[in-house]
């Protein structure tokens, strides 16, 4: 092969560079993130496994209700805790803390949505 | 042979006169129908027949303002204190939910000849009329702006995309479009809302708003903030129009009442009493 002494030190120094990311993290996990829950409330309007897969499905589904359909305002949980089906409203009351909360996982899986454009956000937590 | 091919050509005109015929018959038929239809709207009243369940609609007294100096700004502000609606501080960027309007621009349509002289300086409140053919929620190519159950024009700003249709759509003027950032500052560092009510959302740049018929506090049992406040002069009466015992049909009944521009047929919700 022609001018094999540089082409494969070449190769091999490309191929590290590219994987460098692979080996600088090498062994560690990142770490999970770990959204703070609310100490004074112990249940969410749906099962943790489902408030952590949809939550967006059902902020969506709550809005159509109400602003198109004229639904019920308020909820309640199985255990008969009512709550205010709004995200400003009613998640936020229990859930104060939008940066420990919320941003916990959203920066992790690095999605941005957009409420806070528009919803306010706990004075507290700002 | 010959006598097959006269067969022929009998059902072949036979089917072709049967198939000019039927759509000439049936259409003459549906006409029939719709002026039928329209007969019936026209005992009814003005236009189609009005529909029949929940309608909220307004009395707007506008004399009552002139006696009570100040209760019209009042109104404005509770109302845009209360949804968070930004001053940007000049009239090409102004965001308005309910406004004073002068008689001349609130009633084009209307003979502005010989008019008394009072009707010049009189402050008339209006504001989003909540009609019943609204031509903003037809221009709408996302469904974001849309007819409620109730009568209430309604508006969903996350599917809005800032297109504009609505407002020129709109023959009322009542849309606003956020041509800046609603939560930001002006040249002084002032926010352009003086005070946030943490219980309603702001809105964001490129979308357009108006009023809602404070839905969110019907919902609650709560009045319109504008009618609150005007709640001692009974200069705002608000309430179910198809409901023959609310106060805003007695209203209607015993009083002469006039809309915005009525002859393009939106059906407006909102009723003046000059």
């Amino acid at each position: 092969m022609y001018g094999k002494g540089r082409i494969i030190p070449a190769l091999i120094l490309f191929l590290g560079l590219m994987t460098s990311p692979i080996w600088y993290k090498s062994g560690e996990a990142s770490k999970m993130p770990k959204p703070e829950k609310p100490k004074d409330y112990t249940e969410c309007v749906a099962p943790t496994q489902e408030m952590r897969t949809s939550h967006m499905v059902l902020l969506n589904q709550w809005r159509d209700d109400i602003l198109r359909e004229g639904g019920a305002r308020t909820g309640k949980t199985p255990n008969g805790t009512e709550y205010v089906r709004s995200l400003q409203n009613g998640c936020m009351k229990c859930h104060s803390d939008k940066k420990k909360f919320c941003d916990a996982c959203h920066n992790y899986t690095s999605v941005k949505p957009y409420c806070w454009d528009c919803h306010l956000q706990p004075k507290e937590a700002m | 042979m010959d006598s097959k091919r006269r067969d022929f050509l009998k059902i072949a005109g036979l089917t072709a006169i049967a198939g000019i015929a039927a759509p000439s018959a049936f259409n003459t038929l549906l006409k029939g129908e719709a002026i039928a239809s329209a007969g019936q709207a026209a005992a009814g009243g003005h236009g189609a027949a009005a529909p029949t369940g929940k309608r909220y609609g307004m009395v707007i007294d506008v004399k009552k303002f002139t006696e009570n100096p100040g209760l019209a700004e009042q109104c404005v502000s509770a109302c845009h204190t209360i949804h968070n609606v930004p001053d940007f501080g000049n009239r090409k960027d102004e965001v308005k939910w309910i406004w004073i309007e002068s008689y001349e621009h609130t009633f084009p349509t209307e003979s502005q000849y010989k008019r008394p002289d009072a009707l010049k300086d009189m402050p008339i409140l209006t504001l989003c009329n909540h009609c019943d053919n609204p031509p903003c929620v037809r221009a709408c190519p996302t469904k974001a702006t849309y007819k409620k159950k109730d009568g209430i024009v309604g508006m969903d700003y996350h599917r809005c995309i800032g297109c504009r249709f609505c407002m020129a759509a709109c023959p009322y003027g009542a849309r606003s479009f956020n041509w800046r950032d609603p939560r930001g500052k002006d040249a002084n560092g002032q926010p352009f809302i003086k005070a946030e009510n943490p219980k309603y959302p702001t809105r964001m740049r490129g979308v357009v708003e108006k009023c809602n018929f404070c839905t969110e506090r019907l919902a609650i049992g709560q009045i319109p903030a504008c009618v609150e406040v005007a709640a001692q002069t009974k200069a705002l009466v608000f309430g179910d129009m198809n409901d023959p015992n609310s106060e805003i049909s007695q209203v209607l009944k015993t009083s002469f009442t006039i809309q915005r521009n009525p002859a393009i047929g939106t059906h407006p919700s909102l009723f003046y009493i000059i």
